[in-house]
């Protein structure tokens, strides 16, 4: 059995040591081509119709003076009389034409009838959703109204946190050219080997038909795994063209209200606690909505992490609006679920009168990780200098602007995806490593790389990997923080397969078996003696005429046995806040993330991709936010003014501690995608209360909510 | 009607109605697909590009609006086969990550270093604050145009 394990860490020369992208120059140079990039002989270009409506039957709809508008290649009916239509920017008709400007002419001239129907769109008032609402029944545990009437201290408090979209800076949609029987299809996806199936279905042709080719995605964060209705209709009218290669990408409006959002969370929980901090129940009732489908969110997950809290009632309903549906949303249901339970508990500690560091630190017992848990408290804290700056509820000091410290914490699955990996080792010394993955951005191209270059004791330029292709073995879609566990440990597993049968030929040559030698520094060389030894270049070219080609697969349910990558992940934030209480303003100072990770390819992306985290929950705590009318039942901010992100002046410093200990490592590969995005907003809406003295109940804190929140502790 | 530009360069004689964005003739017509579409309103500098050397979003400048001027694209600033100093730096820093945003950002620190060669943290702010980048790589874009305006001070000739 070859030993695929990863090397001790003193003995790594490239996992584990900060690596430039490798797709870096391609990007910073613009040669990197995204989907959205694709042109090709004859390209159409293509629009979506969508209904202005947010409940609506389609009546009738007549496409014959768009069809008719020179220039328009195909029309493609996505709804038919009698259809209907569930949201705002539901999907009509797509039109092609060979340019942009004549597809969008062409939709105007689209003739459609709608009889308009009731809607509801917004779901934060229970009481006017009507028959919209489905509970989701009681859970008990313990006996909670004992604890609270035994208790030192109750606190009760309401909190929301609205519905987000993805905002992928680079939208939903694809090129498509189908020939024949044959499809090219170059999408945005988050899953180059599982995409093509999806259209495959959606269409009827055979998965094995659809070519996938995705070399660079602009965004996806959970928005990006199905082909979509407008993948279905960018085929069909490349279909009804003639085969005419078509590109259908939506634009910035429809992108926001149909390419998925994160379901919302409304709550009103109340805790108990005794004097020393220890919390003895928990009570929510929530609700939510995740669009047309309903909830989207799992209740069972509170009381978050402090799970065994001994006495708890959770009882939750799922509203349905009218609305786009929710998708995966980084970190899904954990941010706001972490939210709502942080808010909480720093509610109880101020009820109670103590500090939250200790009755976070307090409780740890509840959680799945005490022993993390605390000692990532006690890092942050340090790091955050809680025991100088933090003060009781309402900071005293003079003047307007008002300091304050909050606490967020997190947790994650992770582990590897189920990825399977071609290596390659060419006479000539080149290695190709291909795999049907796909970058996100989150470095799993040079994470691949390293995993190679260090195994064959290479440079990472001395490998080449090809990702990006259906035609490549196939590897998982890169969703809840699983591929650089999937494709480092499949990498790794084909590379020491190949590794092995490159010795066996080498062996001979330096007089030696093959399980005494091993790849280092650019050479195969006899056990720790480089006198015996050949360059890769020369070890290679024993092979003759003959490549070598292996593969190695993880496979996600029996992976932990092997030790190269696991799950399950803890983490802890804490936010340092300047609140103006004249205007209401919030100003971060400092995020601090304390992230648990297992074992770090690549300390560089890493880091990066936690920044990258920690400035997402900012947007979500600050800036971002759906805003829906009633009136019209339409969204109000479908741009990039109004539906605000966090800009470069947004953001604070901020601090990322990887929790890189020889435990931790050993645990292997984990995933970091998701974690370090969930604990910020809690974070930073508890370090607001601490400031200003008061709970904003609902997020993003904008000025408005800021100052009403004051203005009615006044009242 | 036809228009006269300077794309990276090169001369360009594009037959266009002049109200069409830039941003669609640089990557639609002259297959220039640095210059990224983001939300075609002037929001997010993902469509940014040098005009005479100062930054603008293309996908609200009219073609008519840079008649006879020099527009410069991500593409065309590397010089024989090296990237800008300002592009490695961003390589440098690891200031990307699904980099859909970069060509912008470079393009947007490009022209601040242009009339700022030695920004303060406030120019660099205000200078990149139109940009967005979905992924969080804002502290690494400050750091790589600190990066780059230092490198650049150190070249020049005393
Ligand atoms: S695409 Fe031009 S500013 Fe967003
Ligand atoms: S790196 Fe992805 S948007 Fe900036």
């Amino acid at each position: 059995m070859p030993d695929y394990h990863w090397p001790p860490m003193a003995q790594r020369r490239v996992i584990g040591k900060p690596v430039s992208r490798i797709d870096g120059p391609a990007k910073s140079a613009g040669r990197a081509k995204y989907s959205m990039d694709i042109s090709r002989p004859g390209l159409l270009h293509a629009v979506l119709v969508t209904s202005p409506h947010a409940h609506a039957r389609l009546k009738s709809i007549d496409a014959s003076a768009a069809q008719a508008l020179p220039g328009v290649k195909a029309v493609h009916l996505m709804a038919n009389p009698g259809s209907e239509l569930q949201w705002e920017g539901a999907e009509i008709a797509a039109i092609a034409a060979t340019t942009e400007e004549i597809a969008r002419d062409a939709a105007r001239k689209l003739v459609v009838e709608y009889e308009v129907l009731p809607w509801v769109v917004r779901e934060e008032d229970l009481s006017k959703a009507g028959d919209r609402v489905k509970p989701s029944g009681d859970q008990t545990t313990g006996d909670p109204d004992k604890a609270f009437a035994e208790s030192d201290g109750v606190s009760e408090g309401t909190y929301g946190i609205p519905v987000l979209t993805h905002c992928c800076l680079e939208a939903h949609g694809a090129v498509i050219e189908w020939k024949g029987n044959s499809i090219e299809y170059w999408p945005s996806t988050q899953g180059v080997s599982s995409v093509g199936d999806d259209l495959g279905q959606q269409i009827s042709v055979p998965a094995t038909n659809i070519h996938v080719h995705m070399d660079y995605i602009g965004g996806g964060f959970g928005s990006k795994f199905a082909s979509d209705t407008w993948g279905a209709a960018c085929a069909q009218l490349s279909k009804k063209s003639g085969g005419r290669p078509v590109k259908l990408f939506l634009d910035r409006a429809t992108e926001l209200k149909i390419a998925g959002n994160r379901p919302s969370v409304f709550a009103k929980v109340k805790m108990a606690g005794k004097k020393d901090g220890t919390i003895t129940a928990w009570q929510s009732e929530t609700w939510s909505t995740g669009g047309f489908g309903g909830g989207g969110l799992n209740a069972d997950l509170f009381p978050y992490v402090y799970r065994n809290v001994p006495n708890r009632r959770i009882k939750h309903s799922a509203v349905r609006i009218n609305a786009g549906s929710a998708r995966a949303w980084r970190g899904p249901m954990h941010t706001q679920v972490s939210f709502v339970t942080c808010a909480a508990m720093e509610d109880l500690a101020a009820r109670l009168n103590i500090d939250p560091m200790e009755l976070f630190a307090k409780n740890a017992g509840y959680t799945h990780k005490p022993d993390v848990y605390r000692s990532q408290l006690e890092i942050a804290a340090g790091l955050a200098n809680w025991k100088t700056l933090w003060h009781p509820r309402g900071d005293s000091a003079k003047g307007h602007m008002k300091r304050g410290l909050g606490i967020g914490v997190n947790t994650w699955g992770g582990g590897g995806h189920d990825s399977h990996c071609r290596v390659t080792i060419h006479p000539d010394g080149s290695v190709d490593i291909e795999l049907g993955s796909q970058d996100l951005g989150t470095g799993t191209r040079t994470v691949i790389a390293m995993v190679a270059a260090e195994t064959f004791g290479l440079p990472v330029n001395g490998v080449r990997v090809r990702i990006g292709q259906s035609s490549y073995l196939s590897s998982g879609a890169s969703g809840g923080s699983t591929t650089v566990g999937g494709v480092s440990s499949s990498t790794r597993k084909a590379a020491v397969n190949a590794l092995d049968e490159l010795l066996a030929k080498v062996g001979p040559a330096l007089g030696a078996e093959p399980v005494d030698l091993e790849a280092t520094g650019g050479r195969i060389q006899v056990k720790g003696n480089p006198a015996k030894s050949l360059t890769w270049k020369a070890a290679c070219q024993k092979l003759g005429v003959s490549p070598i080609s292996a593969q190695g697969s993880n496979v996600s349910r029996t992976a932990a046995r092997e030790g190269l990558n696991s799950s399950g992940v803890a983490g802890v934030q804490v936010a340092d806040v300047s609140v103006d209480i004249e205007t209401g303003i919030v100003r971060l100072n400092r995020l601090i993330a304390v992230q648990d990770c297992g074992l770090i390819i690549n300390p560089k992306t890493a880091e990066s991709q936690a920044f990258g985290a920690c400035i997402m929950s900012i947007c979500g705590a600050l800036y971002e936010e759906r805003i829906m009318d009633q009136a019209t039942g339409r969204m109000l901010n479908p741009d990039m003014e109004f539906y605000k992100l966090a800009g470069i002046d947004d953001i604070g410093e901020i601090i990322v501690h990887l929790d890189i200990r020889p435990e931790h490592d050993k645990r292997g590969v984990i995933g970091l995608g998701e974690p370090p995005v969930i604990g910020g907003i809690a974070a930073i809406s508890n370090a607001v209360a601490n400031a200003i003295g008061v709970r904003v109940p609902m997020v993003p804190l904008t000025p408005r909510r800021v100052l009403s929140a004051l203005e009615e502790r006044s009242a | 009607m036809a228009i006269e530009v300077s794309v990276n360069g090169s001369p360009r004689h594009i037959e266009a109605d002049p109200d069409t964005p830039l941003l669609r003739v640089l990557r639609d017509t002259l297959g220039l697909t640095g210059a990224k579409y983001g939300c075609g309103e002037g929001l997010c500098g993902a469509c940014a590009v040098l005009v005479d050397g100062h930054a603008v979003n293309s996908c609200v400048t009219p073609l008519s609006a840079v008649a006879g001027s020099k527009v410069t694209t991500v593409e065309g600033l590397e010089t024989n086969g090296r990237l800008h100093p300002m592009q490695q730096a961003f390589l440098d820093k690891g200031a990307m990550q699904c980099a859909y945003c970069t060509p912008g950002m470079i393009l947007g620190a490009i022209s601040l270093l242009n009339t700022k060669p030695a920004p303060t943290e406030a120019d660099i702010v205000e200078a990149m604050d139109g940009h967005i980048c979905r992924c969080g790589t804002y502290p690494r874009i400050v750091d790589a145009i600190r990066l780059a305006a230092s490198r650049q001070a150190g070249n020049r000739p005393r």
